[in-house]
């Protein structure tokens, strides 16, 4: 019983300040004496032992409820003035704030968010601890310090009617054959190759980092660039309309109508023809990507200004004399940007993918730079496909989880804009 | 003196075109008129073809003209639908003009552009209906009032601040609404925004665009009484658009009554309530309530919608609805003519010679 008191007037010396507490603090003693009076009276009639130990009980019983009815009462008048007084204060949250708010709140974009940092955490930051970890290599480097001089003794005797006699040390006519293998390609998952080693004797595990490094370089600078034509262009027919929303819209309709694989194909095959082999490939590959990417982002930026451009507050911004570039980026971009977030992080999975399908084709960049569309191009090989999974699974995984995590993102970050949202 | 004489004997000359005053003489823009609207027409086309001559128009503002003093008030009147609005935003050019002239402060603002127009542009300012689309959702309040500020120079950098949550306070804005976002406030509050928006420009003449018919109506009677305050103290002139005639009766010195693009009736408020001449006017007047049960009003309804301004009726536009339409009124538009003191009225119930 005095364990129960002391707690209430440990949880009371926390609220002391707090009259609301106390009262129901004091409601809740004077409840708990009266029903132990009550309990006590009955244990000095009680006779059997039986009786007595089932009062025993009883009082703890009480005591149990007393106390989360205290502590409940508690917690609801602890959490009753924090809420009035951010009523009171009434911090206000900007638009964008809000959008945090929404996104954070959402479990969905939260684990898309969480996908994303630990992929970028494993490609930029897994290939600097090099030097550290015994099971992370060079994007090139076959592990060499494994290679077993393995030798291979056949024993033969020579007979003695061939035209010449070798004799080793001892004496002895017999021949040693001696193979150096190079059993570092193809190795089975172990502690010093997480994921085995390929048919080049790279690391795959090590290859997924660099691999990461190119791939999200790639959707990361394609979409920027994609998104930067497309806002420019986009928002020069919106805003201006007329002859110079003819010629943008007619461009636009002229790349949209453009196969983008085969486009990208023919690309490939021409660079190939021109025997160009370096990083050079990866930015030509880049800039086309982006030539035939950015007419949807251009649509959609010239939709939203088009009719932005007719809602009052533009009319007003009109009214005010505010100049032209004012007018585009303080008043009509801010409005367009929710919606080229999401395009964003959604078209960044599209590119990945792009850039890994080009990789299976092998008309990326050369297979000895590491890419997942290039890791994944071992798979082509009926043998690898078939025994080594280890060299096509992990990549194919990776690139999963990235465009899902863009999408989640994507997703997210669309219905936090939304302001029908509920909340 | 000279002026007045001239203006009255314009406004009595019939018009040639479109059965409305028109300014003949190139003395425009007399120094007594803050505003000068002439003839002003807005067509919007709605069919265009190569051969100009087949283009279809909707002619939502078709000959409209008025003056307006130095810290005078004109109420326009009208149904949906009338070009109210539209006649509002012409002036303001934030629609170019079909055609006419609009004089503001002795400049032809109709024929400037670009630059020219933008540099003048605080000198009139405009008041929209609503306040929940007018005000750009992602900047703070203090950008909304303040951005054209700055953009003109109004104030010098130093009392730029002050000046702002100054103009807030006039307008009955608490100055740490500063950072916060359209989106927290009311309707009223928000009305409140746009007037401190408007008037933050020092501007001459504001464009009211039924700047009330959004409010409920304790705020109205706040939101107009702001009005007549910053009128008395900052002499503005209004253009008061708005269907409440009641507010338009309490705020204005001369009213105009549009119908279907064109002013039919137009005088001094006493004049035009005591004794609206044309048809329209009286059917819009007698719909006003009357606080009162014992009196028994008339009311006049009118039949049928308002016709289409792409194919207005031939002759007098109303004589579609009109319960005293004569067989002229189908085939004869008749003359905005000033039946003295400058009340004009264009209906063939009145001498027309």
């Amino acid at each position: 019983m005095d364990d129960f008191e002391k707690d209430i007037n440990l949880s009371s010396d926390r609220m002391i300040d707090n009259a609301e507490v106390t009262d129901i603090l004091e409601e809740s003693e004077t409840a708990l004496e009266q029903s132990k009076d009550g309990v006590k009276f009955a244990l000095e009639d009680a006779d059997s032992e039986a009786q007595r130990a089932a009062l025993v009980e009883q009082i703890k019983d009480v005591s149990v409820d007393k106390e989360t009815i205290a502590t409940q009462q508690l917690s609801d008048a602890e959490a009753q003035p924090e809420e009035s007084i951010e009523e009171i204060t009434g911090r206000t949250l900007s638009p964008g704030r809000l959008v945090l708010k929404r996104f954070f709140r959402s479990k969905l974009s939260m684990t898309g968010l969480i996908i994303l940092v630990l992929l970028f955490a494993f490609s930029f930051l897994g290939p600097l601890f090099k030097n550290d970890c015994d099971f992370i290599y060079g994007e090139q480097e076959s592990d060499r310090t494994h290679a077993v001089k393995e030798m291979y003794t056949t024993e033969y005797n020579i007979t003695s009617d061939s035209s010449y006699e070798i004799y080793d040390s001892d004496g002895n006519n017999t021949v040693y054959i001696v193979t150096f293998s190079s059993p570092t390609t193809m190795l089975a998952p172990s502690k010093t190759h997480l994921l085995g080693t390929d048919d080049k004797g790279y690391d795959v595990f090590s290859r997924l980092m660099y691999g990461g490094r190119i791939s999200l370089t790639i959707g990361f600078v394609v979409i920027i660039l994609e998104t930067f034509l497309g806002v420019l262009l986009g928002g020069l027919a919106g805003y201006f309309g007329k002859w110079v929303d003819q010629v943008v819209m007619r461009l636009v309709d002229i790349f949209s109508c453009v196969p983008t694989l085969p486009m990208l194909m023919i690309v490939g095959v021409a660079m190939e023809s021109l025997n160009m082999y370096g990083p050079e490939r990866l930015y030509i590959m880049m800039a086309f990507m982006t030539l035939f990417g950015w007419a949807g982002t251009a649509r959609l930026v010239r939709g939203q200004i088009l009719s932005l451009r007719e809602q009052d507050f533009m009319l007003s911004a009109e009214a005010s004399g505010l100049t032209v570039r004012r007018k585009i980026f303080k008043h009509l971009i801010p409005n367009v940007i929710p919606q080229l977030i999401v395009s964003m992080t959604l078209g960044l999975g599209g590119i990945i993918l792009t850039e890994a399908t080009l990789g299976y084709l092998g008309i990326g960049l050369p297979a000895e730079y590491a890419t997942w569309g290039n890791m994944i191009n071992s798979a082509a090989n009926n043998t690898i496909l078939a025994n080594y999974p280890n060299l096509w699974i992990s990549p194919g995984i990776f690139i999963v989880l990235a465009v899902l995590g863009f999408n989640f993102v994507g997703d997210g970050l669309r219905d936090a804009f939304d302001p029908k949202a509920r909340r | 003196m000279d002026n007045n004489i001239e203006n009255s004997k314009l406004q009595v000359a019939p018009a040639a075109i479109g059965g409305t005053v028109y300014d003949e003489s190139e003395q425009s823009g007399a120094p007594d008129y803050l505003l000068k609207v002439v003839n002003l027409k807005e067509w919007f086309p709605i069919k265009t073809s190569i051969n100009k001559s087949n283009n279809v128009y909707l002619k939502a503002v078709d000959g409209v003209s008025f003056n307006l003093k130095q810290g005078k008030t004109i109420g326009i009147v009208g149904e949906s639908g009338c070009g109210k609005t539209t006649l509002g935003r012409t002036i303001l050019r934030l629609y170019e003009p079909t055609a006419g002239e609009i004089i503001f402060d002795g400049t032809h603002i109709e024929k400037l552009k670009g630059e020219a127009l933008r540099k003048l542009r605080p000198n009139f300012q405009m008041i929209f209906q609503d306040p929940y689309s007018s005000l750009s959702p992602r900047l703070t309040v203090g950008e909304i009032v303040g951005e054209a500020v700055r953009t003109h120079g109004i104030v010098p950098k130093s009392e730029y601040k002050d000046y702002i949550v100054d103009i807030m306070k006039k307008c009955g804005l608490q100055p740490h609404y500063f950072e916060r976002y359209p989106h927290e406030f009311s309707g009223g509050q928000r009305q409140r925004i746009c007037i401190a928006k408007a008037l933050a420009l020092k501007p001459k003449l504001v464009i009211c665009d039924e700047p009330v018919s959004a409010l409920d109506v304790s705020i109205q009677a706040q939101v107009i009484n702001l009005f007549e305050d910053l009128q008395a103290s900052e002499k503005l002139a209004y253009i008061f658009i708005s269907h409440d005639l009641s507010v338009v009766e309490h705020i204005s010195d001369e009213v105009g009554v549009m119908y279907l693009g064109n002013m039919v009736e137009f005088g001094s408020k006493k004049a035009l309530f005591s004794n609206p001449m044309h048809p329209y006017t009286q059917a819009l007047f007698s719909a006003v309530p009357i606080p009162d049960p014992d009196t028994k009003i008339k009311r006049i309804i009118l039949q049928g919608d308002i016709p289409s301004p792409a194919h207005p009726p031939k002759g007098c536009k109303f004589h579609t609805r009109c319960s005293k339409c004569m067989d002229i009124c189908k085939e004869v538009e008749p003359k905005f003519k000033d039946y003295g003191d400058g009340h004009c009225v264009a209906c063939h119930l009145y001498p027309q010679d």
